[in-house]
């Protein structure tokens, strides 16, 4: 009797992806010793856009905490590591987390101003605030001012002694980075924490009344996501060895592509910002000679998307094939034969109501 | 005496801010959209306003003429083609469309002007000046950008509040149902709406153009600039984003009298602490 209704989260599709992506890790791990530099050096980028991605939506996807100005923790991320590196003298890896903590100490003052506003003006404000923090750097003459500095030869001769070992160590940052962004935020969404978020998302005042402390969960999902971004940063600023303000806080490259990226791909579901990211360095290996076309019909093709397929590609492939890649979505499993208990519990159940 | 002359030109100033918010503050009124792609639309009236005067030869102000019809009809087009689509009651949608339309429209400009600066040629307009008592000199064109800011907010509000087209924008703003159930075709009043707007838009980017350099990716910092002052001033009411313009004005010249380096970000600051001692601004009227 009591296996009348069973709830589960993991089908064959979850548990067939967990296997492939473990393959896939491991293949990914070794990668260094079979793929060349630029190869290399494209799958960083990759890792920092898919890990910028899935930050941002779980952000604005599950959250509903639209900012446009997470490119303020990226640059504060790339600037903090140049700073630790060269005044400090902090080993270059271990930077990155130290710039990680430096961006989410720096949210919490963001936070306190800008979480007075509301809805897009919301939106508008976190942008002032990356403004701000670059107009800041952009007048810091120890690190280059306006037109930025590279990192020190000594300091990247310290990330490791050969070109090829910088290269893998950096690679396998990255990796690790990215891997434990995503292990992350599937176990936040998947503790009740996930729950009080999309309450959040959907009715703030509805999420309230069912318990849930709305401006405390808000608060430290934003701080967790600016932490996250600013390591990412840290890593983007150390892969390129350069910084300066203008790329460092750039809107277009760590907010607008990060939010075509979740769009195309599928707001409000894991699955959303990896199929995106696919489709943005296909996009790019195809287009990118065409200039600024490419980025017009990347901006065409967000529209389109947010217009017609609100849930972008996942939720298209999760509706019309029902397909789950992450086990995260609680499904209702009835048993096959016995209809009778289906209605019986039923009656249980609304006679408990 | 210096001192004064620099609140002077950042009051002044505060009338082209307040030329570039005054349409963004109508639309959110109208229908709570916050359109990203404001700045760029300003300085594609620039640029439409440059291939104008290059063009026939015409003075910048009279190029007006063909802009504002132009950019009045894209409004509508956009609005009943795109933006109408968007609006629903998740703010997101509209974010991101609007996001999306800025950078086309960036990435447009720049296929099509490169990413030279650009200037309108406004004749002897740019070095005019008025002399008042006491050494100070004051610029004609800052002080035509602050009376026609004056007049296009004057006439808003006089559309708003003594004309049938104004009654229906101020029952769509209030709700949208029941201002559909009396009758009201909310499409085209959106589109409506819009239309006005990048006609202020258009007026704003010519006098952009003969103020200052302009190139295709300068339109965020004003989208930015015109949010701030409608926030300031408090949503939805017009006289405040003329004080929310001045406000932001006045802090920029300030700053950059400190050091040219501070102008922009004096202004933001302002902007964030008005923002925390008072979040509503100075004279909201929509919550």
């Amino acid at each position: 009797m009591n296996e009348a209704v069973r709830i589960e989260r993991n089908t064959r599709t979850s548990h067939l992806f967990a296997a492939l992506g473990l393959i896939l890790l491991f293949f990914l791990i070794i990668a260094p010793f079979f793929l060349g530099r630029s190869e290399l050096y494209l799958l960083v980028e990759i890792f920092s856009y898919l890990a910028l991605a899935s930050l941002w939506n779980l952000l604005a996807g599950y959250t509903g905490l639209a900012s446009v100005g997470q490119q303020a923790f990226v640059g504060l991320g790339g600037y903090s590591l140049f700073a630790v590196t060269i005044f400090l003298r902090l080993p270059p890896i271990l930077a990155v987390l130290v710039a990680g903590i430096g961006a989410a100490l720096l949210a919490i003052p963001t936070a306190w101003v800008i979480f007075r506003l509301k809805g897009a003006y919301f939106a508008i404000g976190t942008w002032v605030v990356a403004e701000v923090y670059r107009l800041v750097f952009a007048q810091v003459s120890a690190l280059g001012a306006g037109s930025g500095t590279s990192l020190p030869t000594q300091v990247v001769q310290s990330i490791a002694p050969t070109r090829a070992a910088r290269d893998n160590l950096i690679y396998w940052t990255g990796l690790g980075l990215v891997v434990a962004v995503l292990a992350l935020i599937y176990l936040i969404l998947q503790s009740r924490w996930g729950l009080a978020l999309t309450a959040i998302r959907d009715s703030e005042p509805a999420a309230e009344s069912v318990g849930v402390n709305n401006y405390r969960t808000k608060f430290i999902i934003y701080f967790l996501t600016a932490g996250a971004t600013g390591s990412v940063g840290a890593l983007i600023s150390m892969q390129k060895l350069r910084i300066s303000p203008e790329a460092a806080f750039s809107v277009n490259d760590w907010t607008a592509f990060v939010i075509f990226i979740v769009v195309i791909g599928g707001i409000g579901r894991m699955e959303g910002p990896l199929i995106g990211t696919i489709v943005f360095f296909l996009l790019r290996g195809f287009l990118a000679d065409f200039g600024p076309w490419y980025f017009m019909l990347l901006g065409a093709f967000a529209i389109i998307i947010t217009l017609t397929m609100p849930k972008g590609i996942a939720g298209w492939l999760a509706e019309r094939f029902d397909l789950d890649l992450f086990p995260l979505r609680r499904r209702v499993r009835l048993p096959k034969q016995k209809s009778k208990n289906l209605a019986h519990s039923r009656r249980h159940q609304s006679s408990r109501q | 005496m210096d001192l004064v002359a620099t609140v002077v030109d950042g009051i002044l100033l505060g009338g082209l801010y307040a030329l570039f918010a005054s349409g963004l503050s109508l639309i959110f009124g109208v229908m709570r959209l916050v359109n990203i792609a404001h700045g760029d639309l300003i300085v594609l009236a620039s640029f439409i306003a440059l291939v104008v005067t290059d063009h026939f030869g015409v003075h910048p102000l009279v190029s007006l003429v063909l802009v504002v019809p132009f950019m009045a009809l894209l409004g509508y087009g956009l609005q009943r083609g795109i933006f109408n689509r968007a609006l629903d009651s998740d703010i997101l949608r509209p974010v991101l469309v609007s996001f999306g339309v800025s950078v086309f429209l960036q990435n447009a400009l720049l296929q099509t002007f490169s990413a030279d600066s650009r200037r309108l040629q406004a004749g002897n307009l740019e070095t005019l000046h008025l002399d008042l008592p006491g050494g100070m000199a004051i610029g004609v064109l800052p002080c035509l950008m602050f009376l026609v800011a004056l007049v296009v907010i004057g006439g808003l509000q006089l559309l708003l509040y003594h004309t049938e087209l104004g009654r229906a924008f101020r029952s769509v703003s209030d709700d949208q149902q029941t201002a559909q159930l009396m009758g009201i075709n909310n499409a085209h009043l959106f589109g409506l709406a819009m239309a006005l707007s990048l006609a202020i838009v258009s007026i704003a980017g010519v006098f952009l153009g003969i103020r200052t350099n302009f190139d295709p990716s300068i339109g965020p910092t004003r989208m930015i600039f015109a949010c701030e002052a409608v926030i300031i001033g408090g949503l939805g009411d017009l006289w405040g984003t003329l004080v929310g313009g001045v406000i932001l004005g006045v802090a920029q010249t300030l700053g950059a009298r400190i050091n040219p380096g501070y102008q922009i970000l004096a202004g933001h600051l302002v902007f964030l602490a008005i923002l925390t001692l008072r979040p509503q601004g100075f004279f909201a009227k929509i919550r």
